[in-house]
């Protein structure tokens, strides 16, 4: 048995037995919702039912509802599609990188991140299949075998990348997903079976996939995890840094970057922990889980945060001193323009938003007060909203002819669209967390024995008693 | 000939129920299966089960992808249709492919998870509307069930190993 460190806090708090794991986190299934989970879902679904209404009057009436004109074509529509992107890929860094790096704090978190991974990319996936214009048509974003001669996609455009990564990704995320909850619907089903509920049980029973844990199965299951892991690492490095060259490849000024593949994965890494945490913070409380996602959980994200948090930062001020070192005056004047120009508050706010407030999390004292936390989690998201929003319209705003030189204003329905996404998350996230078990709860039992509370008491007193004699 | 006896021995430690597989291999039984709400470490070996080849299928399905892409980029780009965009050279493979190398990282990733996944749904049979094989609904929860199909005079000899080794409930049907 592996044994851990008494210096090193313990992961599960209370006196919690393997029982006790499945129970706790099958409570949220099995019980009946709270007024506040229908409030909220209520709230959520209202919020996605009105983007969606401005999603279909947009598909009725055409992307000329929307406030992109001929000088600032990319907005609203990528400034949300790479915002969303970003979010998503904190759940692949918790559920992957730290499993290659054997972190065992990952395993209360990983689910509903990579839950959030999943939902995220689905609202991403809205804004890139609307601002194509002609939503009915994205199928040509594939190669396929077509009536106009031989049109195929154009591989050498970043463009035709993004399109494979995200939906790599975007599959390879579910697929890892998926495989993770298989063992714990069959605890779920198999609670249901004990209780005598037949109709659950069958849900579950499919859901589980007639999972039985036999040796095997569990062999096969944790090289399955780790060669997933190992794929998903490069993958989700890979997604952002091609988001990234949809913008570095072209030779805009502010955008024509090589520092961008590496500025855009930690930005990323950085907005998606921020989302996690906000997440999580409101899960933990309402579910009852504080045993489980601890304090030290919450904190360990906050240094995470402040590290991706510092990388974005000292990429924002490279970024600026290159333009004025290079010498070359539309890059310089680009990033004047940025900072004093029309949009200059954009400017303001992602800086204050990204590159000071982490560096709060330097106090023990805010990493590990839970309001702290919760303020400065949505500061770094607004934050992070302000960055896409500075590189996108910002840069494209004033381009190098003045004749075309214009302001960019969204109109209602993009912010509705916006807004929907929010909602369309929001409800899925409560959807999951009221159906599927939020915690990995055959992954937590394995810690049991080396990081829980009650283990690491037992070890000590059984030393102590040891020294006595 | 004698009957078939089914036998489960249910521990509720996994330490308990590796020393009682270890114990009962030793003497010569035949463990059919041991079902388990986690992995348990050092139970592969106990039970001499060899280690799975499904990273080498992983990998056979990503070079699999790598060729597949290699091969769509090559045919759609240089072969059925070149056309000269932004002055990259499209005449010849090898003057175009770090264009390409994007998508045939990603078609490689894709290859290699999805079919790495499949084999093990096809291999474990596990697949929607599979009914589950566990004997006991409490081993996915906290039990550890060690099942051994014996015939019935070896059966006194497996129940004593079990009760030694610590098994909390032993069943023989």
């Amino acid at each position: 048995m592996q044994h851990e460190s008494p210096l090193r806090d313990p992961l599960i708090l209370g006196n919690k037995s393997y029982s006790d794991i499945t129970a706790d986190i099958a409570r949220p299934i099995e019980g009946k919702a709270n007024k506040y989970w229908y409030l909220v879902f209520t709230i959520a679904a209202a919020t996605f039912l009105w983007g969606f209404g401005c999603l279909a009057y947009t598909v009725g009436t055409g992307i000329g509802q929307w406030g992109a004109n001929k000088t600032v074509g990319w907005a609203w529509d990528i400034t949300n599609f790479v915002w969303w992107i970003g979010i998503g890929h904190a759940g692949t860094l918790i559920s992957a990188v730290l499993l290659l790096f054997r972190q065992k704090w990952r395993m209360a978190i990983n689910r509903s991140a990579e839950a959030m991974t999943i939902f995220a990319v689905m609202c991403a996936a809205v804004f890139v299949t609307m601002h194509t214009g002609r939503p009915w048509l994205d199928y040509w974003l594939f190669p396929h075998a077509n009536q106009f001669g031989s049109l195929w996609v154009n591989f050498n455009s970043p463009l035709t990348w993004d399109v494979f990564a995200v939906s790599t990704y975007f599959s390879i995320s579910l697929v890892f997903w998926y495989i993770g909850l298989i063992p714990d619907f069959g605890a779920i089903r198999d609670r249901f079976k004990m209780a005598g509920k037949p109709m659950q049980h069958k849900i579950y029973r499919i859901l589980s996939f007639g999972w039985s844990g036999r040796a095997k199965d569990w062999q096969r299951f944790e090289e399955v995890s780790l060669v997933l892991a190992g794929l998903s690492t490069p993958l989700v490095f890979s997604v952002h840094s091609i988001v990234s060259m949809d913008f570095a490849t072209s030779i805009l000024p502010g955008w024509h970057t090589t520092i961008f593949p590496p500025y855009f994965v930690a930005g990323a890494v950085f907005s998606g922990f921020a989302m996690v945490s906000t997440l999580l913070l409101i899960m933990r409380k309402v579910f009852s889980l504080e045993h489980y996602i601890t304090i030290q959980h919450m904190e360990m994200m906050c240094i995470i945060i402040t590290l991706t948090g510092s990388m974005v930062g000292v990429a924002y001020l490279s970024e600026l001193f290159i333009s004025w070192y290079s010498g070359v005056e539309y890059e310089g004047y680009a990033f004047m323009n940025r900072a004093t120009g029309p949009y200059w508050w954009s400017y303001w706010g992602m800086m204050t938003c990204n590159v000071i407030s982490p560096q709060l999390f330097w106090f023990k004292k805010i990493r590990t007060s839970l309001h702290a936390m919760f303020l400065l989690s949505i500061v770094v998201n607004i934050g992070m909203w302000f960055e896409r929003f500075v590189i996108i319209v910002t840069s494209l705003h004033r381009d190098y002819m003045p004749a075309n030189w214009t302001m960019y204003h969204p109109t209602w329905v993009e912010i509705g669209i916006f807004i929907g996404t929010i909602g369309l998350f929001f409800s899925v996230f409560l959807l999951f967390a009221r159906t599927f078990p939020v915690i990995a709860l055959s992954e937590l039992k394995m810690i049991v024995k080396s990081s829980s509370e009650e283990h690491k008491n037992r070890r000590a007193a059984a030393e102590q008693a040891g020294a006595h004699h | 000939m004698s009957a078939t006896k089914t036998i489960h021995g249910i521990y509720t430690d996994e330490e308990l129920c590796l020393e009682g597989v270890k114990k009962i291999r030793a003497n010569k039984v035949r463990i059919k299966d041991v079902f388990s709400p986690f992995p348990i470490h050092g139970l592969d070996p106990a039970l001499g089960l060899p280690r799975t080849r499904i990273a080498i299928c992983a990998f056979i399905y990503g070079i699999t992808g790598t060729s597949l892409a290699i091969l769509m980029t090559w045919f759609m780009m240089v072969h059925d249709w070149p056309q000269d965009i932004g002055g990259k050279p499209s005449m010849y493979y090898f003057m175009n492919w770090p264009a390409f190398i994007p998508v045939i990282f990603e078609l490689t990733v894709f290859c290699a998870g999805h079919g790495m996944a499949i084999t093990f749904f096809l291999r474990s049979w596990i697949l929607p509307g599979v009914s589950p094989k566990n004997p006991d609904p409490r081993t996915t929860d906290d039990r550890f069930l060690i099942l051994i199909e014996a015939k019935s005079e070896d059966e006194a000899k497996i129940v004593s190993m079990l009760r030694e080794t610590g098994a909390d409930e032993v069943n023989v049907k």
